[in-house]
């Protein structure tokens, strides 16, 4: 049963890969390098954030190196990506922290080294662990689909929450209390989800941010309260496979959905209908603004900072629906469109 | 076994229920289910509406289609981390030759097939050819599989009005009453109703237990142990290339970021099925008993009003039962 051809194979396969990502990693030209951790490689929102960073790389004359966590929640993958930055030399990085507590030893590393960290969409924790942040208000987001949500179905809703995971991630309880908030519900601790008492809070259920987990929770909801006229999602993505639940058990057309992403598949939903609004968040803005942030920092040697007073910079939140309800600004799905990302 | 009438009635409850179980490792996991369903619709009454069952039938029918090519694998003593990945780069295959590639629907739709069984093929040749241990092997194919994944689709999702119908068919349902049966659930059915047939009936099922029970006498007995191995890994691909298509229906579209607990949820699946997972024992419809179970209680726990971390907490508990009843079993005195 002897086949030496496989080693041998398997010798040639690894020798040619060292030698190709050696030729790679060889190519420092003076370029400034600036890194970029995002959370995972596969989201949309996390593709756009690249895109939006090489862009800009581009245009400035900077060697962007970019870095992924193997999944969401995967702090180990980011510290080993500081850690490699660290020993590129860059000038600093952008980080979207997939975990905001256990990063901050690491980060503090790299600052002492004289890097510029720049944290992108979610805060640190403490914020001032990073020397400024570029993120979407995640609470004002959730408010505004509430608001547009309590103009719309009026107050007496029956809501159905289609929340991300069961561990109290900070961008999912920040949505969730602010679209509460936004609703009018007492929303106790508001670093809880699920500590309320609103009678008009039918359920609760997670969804992992995506359309399986989406229709599955939307389907058990659903079953246990058949009343619900008022659906809130934490991403476009839960909101589509909520929708397809809603549809199979004919309550499409009487039951309001909201979300928050502005992604171009969402706006699309808006604008067919089948979301009621959803609020837009800009992750191109966010990753050229930090590129642009660090390469200053590599000109001039000052470091980027948040405004004065506040521990983020806000990139903005833009609340979009066809249908729009007074004393709540919003914008049409063409505009939505112009601006959407993924 | 020659245990005589005589002895038998002297053996304790225990013994009894383990030689039981030994025989018929399907009746555990079933019992399982039903006081999983009494319970819950003890809790709330709306938990036997027709409507609801059908809806947790509809909601298990892509995790049970994954187990069932997993199944086939475990029988064989392997495992298979990899049977997500393929299911969703199929679908995105699917998806991406029809709406990208402008392929007919059908065309598109038979080509996926075609690469989610080549993709188990390459699983298959690589256990059998290359000699690697399966979990390596598809611990390695996992990886490139979501990385293909991501590459083909651009991390975009194909919404389902922009396929040809034939792509999300499989979501359409057939109302009985106020019950709901999608294609997706028939074809489910009717693939384990054909394995179960092959499994018990045919050589290549007999083959298949052998080889997972102890490969060096199955090989000492003139079965090419190697063809069957790689024709379980082939068919495996096969049916989650099959859970591909089912899956578009119940999404209405192609989401590249679906499915990355699926490998273990089809793995849970087999484990509280009663497969055992050291090979050789078990069979299909403990693995459709097997995902009923995670969807009875994902489902009961929400109409009951739990919080949702303690589903992951009951389904967990649950595995590491089936797991001892499986290595208690194993200790009978034959």
């Amino acid at each position: 049963m002897s086949r030496p051809w496989v080693p041998r194979l398997a010798a040639a396969v690894l020798a040619a890969s060292t030698v190709t990502l050696a030729a790679c990693s060889g190519g420092s030209d003076g370029r400034p390098i600036i890194g970029l951790i995002t959370k995972t490689d596969t989201n949309p929102f996390f593709v756009t954030m690249k895109k939006g960073a090489q862009d800009q790389a581009e245009k400035d004359g900077i060697d962007l190196r970019t870095f992924a966590g193997k999944v969401d929640g995967d702090n180990e993958s980011q510290v080993t990506a500081i850690e490699n930055l660290m020993a590129l030399g860059a000038e600093g990085f952008m980080i979207t922290p997939n975990d905001s507590r256990a990063i901050v030893p690491a980060i503090e590393r790299a600052k002492e080294a004289g890097l510029a960290v720049i944290a992108l969409d979610s805060q640190l924790d403490p914020p001032d662990a990073a020397d400024s942040t570029f993120a979407t208000d995640n609470f004002r987001a959730g408010e505004l689909v509430g608001e547009w949500a309590r103009a719309k179905v009026g107050e007496d809703a029956r809501i159905a929450f289609l929340d991300l995971s069961p561990d109290q991630v900070s961008v999912d309880v920040q949505r969730d209390q602010g679209f509460m908030q936004g609703f009018g519900i007492d929303i106790g601790d508001p670093q809880r989800i699920g500590d309320e008492n609103d009678p008009r809070i039918s359920g609760h259920d997670v969804t992992d941010g995506a359309a399986d987990g989406g229709r599955t929770a939307m389907e058990n909801l659903l079953q246990r309260d058949p009343d619900i006229t008022l659906v809130y999602a934490i991403n476009e993505p839960a909101a589509a496979g909520g929708y397809e639940a809603l549809k199979a058990a004919g309550k499409a057309d009487s039951v309001t959905v909201v979300a928050i992403d502005g992604g171009c598949p969402g706006v699309q939903s808006v604008k067919d209908g089948q979301l009621g609004a959803t609020s837009q968040q800009y992750p191109l803005k966010m990753a050229a603004d930090g590129v642009t942030a660090i390469s200053g920092f590599a000109r001039t040697g000052v470091k980027p900072a948040n405004p004065a007073g506040q521990d983020f910079t806000d990139t903005g939140v833009t609340l979009i629906t066809d249908d729009p309800q007074s004393g709540v600004e919003s914008e049409d799905t063409t505009s939505g469109a112009e601006k959407c990302w993924g | 076994m020659t245990t005589g009438f005589e002895e038998r009635r002297q053996e304790s409850v225990p013994d009894r229920v383990q030689h039981l179980l030994h025989g018929r490792p399907t009746l555990g996991p079933l019992a399982v289910l039903l006081l999983a369903v009494i319970v819950f619709s003890i809790i709330n009454t709306r938990f036997l509406n027709p409507e609801n069952l059908g809806l947790v039938l509809q909601q298990v029918t892509v995790i049970a289609l994954l187990g069932l090519g997993q199944t086939l694998i475990v029988l064989t003593a392997g495992i298979d981390l990899s049977a997500g990945a393929i299911a969703v780069f199929s679908s995105i295959l699917m998806a991406n030759l029809a709406y990208d590639a402008g392929f007919p629907g059908p065309l598109a739709l038979l080509a996926g097939l075609a690469f989610g069984t080549a993709m188990g093929a390459v699983n298959g040749f690589l256990v059998t050819r290359v000699h690697l241990p399966p979990f390596i092997v598809t611990l390695g194919t996992l990886s490139v599989f979501f990385s293909l994944n991501s590459v083909v689709s651009g991390s975009e999702t194909v919404r389902g009005t922009d396929m040809p119908a034939i792509m999300t068919w499989t979501g359409e349902t057939i109302p009985i009453g106020s019950f709901h049966l999608t294609y997706g659930s028939i074809i489910m059915l009717l693939l384990f109703g054909v394995f179960f047939y092959l499994l018990g009936w045919t050589a290549w099922g007999k083959h298949v237990h052998a080889s997972g029970d102890d490969a060096e006498a199955a090989r000492l007995a003139g079965i090419r142990t190697d063809r069957v191995l790689l024709s379980v890994y082939t068919v495996a691909g096969a049916v989650y290339a099959i859970a591909a298509w089912v899956l578009m229906g119940r999404l209405a579209s192609a989401d590249p970021n679906v499915g990355t607990e699926y490998n273990l949820d089809s793995i849970t699946a087999v484990v509280l099925g009663g497969t055992s997972l050291f090979g050789g024992r078990g069979g299909v419809i403990g693995t459709l008993v097997g995902a009923l179970i995670v969807g009875v209680f994902r489902n009961g726990l929400v109409l009951a009003g739990v919080q949702v971390v303690w589903q992951g907490f009951a389904v967990g508990l649950l595995v590491l039962l089936a797991v001892t009843i499986d290595q208690w079993i194993r200790k009978v005195r034959a």
